[in-house]
């Protein structure tokens, strides 16, 4: 339940944050941080709970506006990155990159609070 | 708490964000920063603009006088409706803003020299280039003349505040997809970056002027005599643009050639020159524009066209719109930087501009006293320099510091600080009409509002550089054209070659008055033409440069055609505009044909001389023969002229191929055809082109196996993005013509915006242009017209009163601009 509970909190902080641009991009990583803190999991739940946070959030937030956007920046981004034009290996990376990123700081939190 | 693994796992996190968060280094260029850039709420995704995206929007935003109306039809076409013109440049900043910000500003750090400050140090060579020519001072000067005259101090004033209400309005999610890209943030805009962006339209179309450097060379390497035979005054089978015969007035300015010139400036000296311009802009930078008046059109009322012809890149350089004022109905295309429209119609008249192509730029070869250029040789005397300091600002790197020396004639360019190809130890200064204070932004104001054939004439009248050729129509019926520009009035080679700069008898000795320039109306003959072409013939009491600087054939093509048209339509011109036919081939092909000894070919040869003599002369993409043609034209050319040209290692300038193209016409026994290599045989033309038959012969079977013989594969046109990335341009693009043919599209140059308009009442017109209306790679609208344009098809223009615009089911979507 502390689990899902967390990854729900997380992808919802982070989302709220994002709206706020005059913050740094990586803002959510605070949330994640904040979250594995007051949440306690064992460390690798913690991580793994902002890591899939993250990664539905902004794998949804990019297929939805890739999707509206009929793939056309995507698939353009795509070639200069370079990823061959996939579009879909563009928005796995970018989901990829933000689990990541909150996961990292999800663990980081978690080890700030005592060991059970 | 577990300290190590909390340390640990913290460090990894900050050292992972910060990664994120750099610009990593990617072959020659850098990444953007990947975690802003992929973040769905922050970077490129927020650029990618929804299929079916509505541009409905309310705005309050302060600035403006009274609420303004904008509507926008299906090809995403602003229609401005204002209460006045304030307003209405205030709006046309604000939405050149919203849709072509980045490419504005890109533009103008190119123009004044500061693409180091966000690209980073390899530009720098071409940040020194527009330094040193002088881009920021001679736009420092316009401002001033622009502010002195109300009215375009005034617009500029307006259109600066609507760009930066607009720039304002951002949010960092909002910025524009290519400023996430190379990661820089947009700044306020100014009056100067218009003036910059204008200086910039000169430089491209008067850059030419550099081969002064080249041609020294060649006159150098030749000697007076040869050069003279390679470089011929006139071409003869030139059309001017004023039709020959035509009477001229007296010159009021009688110019003096220096008494030495024989010896100093014609002789051959031993001083040649290496420096090499970084940049040049195309040499086919030309357009057509013609009108054609009642008595030759189905309607009885004048049709006017224009195509400027210009590199092809996406954003385009144009931005098509109408204003609508109280003392204001303009349509056209605007340049995304500057108020006003550029070539366009309003009720009352239309008018286009093609490049006049004169040489308004000259260079000086310098005697300094040392190499600190303090003092510089002049009339007599040791005379001082003044020195105009320019930084250039360089992503991540120390600041670049140039001293450029000004001398009577300009700044120095070349110096030995100039670390271009320029080593020869020489100083070059360069005197350029686009370094005097003029205000050029007043002749699109004024035309904009004019009426008549006398506010044309009044509006044109102070422009000076880049020097245009402006056609004219309007609905009373009148038909003009003037080559209006500030032109110098030179003696005849004068500025053709880099000049002595040690005394006055060099310098430019006045202008020629505005009244003198050539300039015809209502002709006996019904139309007026332009095409770049050198514009009147030898009675012309000025030099009007060398001959290379004027093609011939597309003006020669045009007025063929003109002359024998009758009963004109809107449509009759848009196929005249689009035109294939290849006119330098009906000339030379014949030739060429009768040279081709047989009997040295094999079949294989024979089949490529079978096609190009079965060829139908046009360009179109499915003709094969346009390849073989030009393939062996080329290799004839080369044939002729490389033993002559490629020994040397200095930069120099070829002949124009019509050059060869009239020697053979007059005699095929040419003499620059004997190869200077070869001691012991003489060469004749027919050795020349049958062997270019046998040496294309490689080429021709490599493109076949290809499947590119094709004429529109084998040109292959694509649309550069300014950036220079191919996911962003448009490539491979079906699409005939060439150079010196009426439809002038070329590999990645051309025609950039396609104009007629019928002088009726209303005005009837047709456009299209090779980009869309949006700047962002992530809307549909940023490269809407490409195909249509390709497959020469126009738009219906929509030009409405503001109660029309409400009703028009062409129209798609409304702003409000309400007064804050």
């Amino acid at each position: 339940m502390k689990f899902i509970t967390s990854i729900i909190i997380t992808a919802l902080l982070s989302f709220a944050s994002g709206l706020f641009t005059v913050l740094p991009w990586y803002s959510f990583s605070l949330c994640a941080f904040i979250v594995a803190i007051a949440i306690h999991q064992k460390p690798i739940n913690s991580f793994l709970a902002a890591f899939i946070a993250l990664f539905i959030l902004w794998g949804i937030l990019a297929f939805i506006m890739d999707y509206q956007n009929q793939h056309l920046l995507s698939t353009k981004v795509a070639n200069i990155l370079p990823l061959n034009g996939s579009y879909n290996l563009l928005i796995l990376i970018t989901a990829f990159v933000g689990a990541l990123v909150a996961g990292l700081a999800a663990l980081t939190g978690s080890y700030l609070r005592k060991h059970k | 708490m577990r300290t190590i693994p909390f340390i640990v796992s913290a460090v990894i996190t900050t050292v992972f964000i910060t990664l994120l968060n750099m610009q990593l280094p990617s072959g020659k260029t850098k990444t953007p920063r990947l975690g802003f850039f992929l973040n769905p709420q922050y970077g490129f995704w927020q650029n990618a603009e929804p299929a079916n995206v509505s541009f409905d929007k309310d705005i309050k935003i302060a600035g403006i006088k009274n609420n303004t109306e904008v509507y926008f039809d299906d090809r995403l076409v602003p229609h401005i409706y204002a209460e006045t013109d304030a307003d209405a440049y205030f709006i046309q900043g604000y939405l050149h803003a919203k849709f072509r910000l980045w490419q504005m500003e890109f533009q103008t750090y190119a123009a004044s020299g500061r693409l180091s400050e966000i690209l980073g140090k390899s530009m720098l060579p071409t940040d020194k280039y527009f330094r040193r020519l002088g881009m920021v001072f001679g736009a420092e000067r316009a401002i001033e003349t622009m502010n002195e005259y109300a009215e375009t101090k005034n617009a500029m004033d307006a259109y600066t505040d609507g760009v930066n209400a607009y720039i304002n309005s951002l949010k960092e999610n909002d910025i524009p997809f290519e400023y996430k890209l190379l990661d820089y943030k947009p700044e306020p805009w100014t009056n100067l970056k218009t003036a910059l962006f204008l200086k910039f339209m000169s430089f491209d179309l008067t850059g030419q002027g550099d081969d002064d450097l080249y041609l020294t060379n060649t006159k150098n390497l030749l000697g007076w005599e040869t050069f003279k035979k390679l470089f011929p005054e006139r071409a003869d089978s030139l059309d001017p643009i004023i039709p020959k015969e035509t009477a001229f007035e007296k010159p009021s300015i009688d110019v003096k050639l220096p008494t030495n010139a024989d010896s100093v400036y014609f002789g051959i000296d031993k001083n040649t020159i290496q420096a090499v311009a970084p940049i040049i802009p195309n040499k086919n930078n030309g357009s057509n524009n013609w009108a054609v008046s009642g008595s030759k059109t189905k309607s009885g009322k004048p049709i006017l066209c224009n195509d400027p012809h210009l590199g092809l890149n996406l954003p385009s350089l144009w931005y098509e719109m109408q204003i609508t004022t109280p003392t204001l109905n303009t349509y056209g295309a605007s340049f995304p930087g500057a108020p006003c429209i550029i070539i366009g119609f309003n009720d009352s008249i239309a008018w286009g501009v093609t490049n006049a192509g004169r040489d308004v730029k000259d260079f000086y070869e310098i005697k300094f006293k040392d190499s600190t250029m303090q003092e510089y040789w002049f009339n007599g005397t040791w005379k001082k320099s003044d020195f105009r300091k320019e930084t250039i600002k360089i992503k991540g790197q120390p600041d670049d510091i140039e001293n450029i020396a000004m001398t009577v004639f300009g700044p120095v360019m070349y110096d030995r600080n100039y670390k271009s190809k320029n080593n020869d130890g020489k100083y070059y200064a360069v005197r350029w009409t686009a370094h005097d204070p003029s205000n050029e932004l007043a002749t699109f104001y004024k035309l904009n509002h004019a009426k008549n054939y006398v506010d044309y004439v009044d509006a044109i009248s102070t422009f000076q550089c880049p020097g245009q050729n402006f056609v004219f129509a309007s609905v009373s019926g009148d038909i003009a054209i003037r080559q209006q520009g500030k032109f110098v009035a030179k003696w005849k080679g004068q500025g053709d070659f880099v000049m002595p700069g040690t005394d006055s008898a060099y310098l430019w000795q006045g202008f020629i008055p505005a009244k003198e320039n050539p300039q015809i109306m209502n002709p006996v003959r019904g139309f007026v033409s332009s095409a770049n072409q050198m514009a009147v013939d030898s009675t012309y009491p000025y030099y009007l440069g060398k001959s290379s600087n004027f093609p011939v054939y597309r003006g020669y093509i045009i007025n063929r055609k003109l002359a024998v048209m009758n009963n004109i339509t809107p449509q009759d011109m848009q196929q005249m505009q689009t035109d294939n036919y290849n006119v330098i081939a009906e000339f030379i092909r014949p030739v060429l044909l009768k040279l081709i000894d047989d009997a040295k070919l094999n079949n294989d040869e024979k089949r490529v001389v079978e096609i190009v003599k079965n060829w139908n002369l046009r360009n179109d993409i499915n003709e094969k023969g346009a390849t073989i043609f030009k393939l062996l034209w080329d290799s004839v050319y080369a044939g002729v002229y490389a033993d002559e040209f490629e020994n040397s290692k200095l930069p120099l300038y070829w002949p124009d191929k019509t050059t060869l193209l009239e020697a053979l016409l007059k005699n095929t026994d040419y003499s620059f055809a004997d190869n200077i290599n070869t001691i012991d045989k003489k060469e004749t033309m027919s050795d020349v082109v049958t062997s270019a038959v046998q040496k294309i012969l490689p080429v021709i079977r490599q493109l076949e196996k290809d499947n590119k013989l094709e004429w529109g594969l084998y040109k292959d046109t694509y649309i550069n993005s300014l950036l220079k990335i191919p996911a962003l341009s448009r490539l491979h693009l079906p699409i005939g013509g060439n150079e010196g043919i009426i439809n002038a599209t070329t590999a990645n140059h051309g025609p950039s915006w396609r104009m007629i308009v019928h002088l009726t009442q209303p005005i009837e017109a047709y456009a299209v242009f090779p980009g869309g209306e949006s700047g962002n790679p992530g809307s549909k609208y940023y490269d809407t017209f490409v195909d249509s344009w390709a497959a020469g098809k126009y738009y219906s223009v929509l030009f409405l009163k503001k109660q029309e615009a409400r009703h028009n089911n062409r129209i798609k979507w409304h702003f409000t601009f309400i007064k804050a």
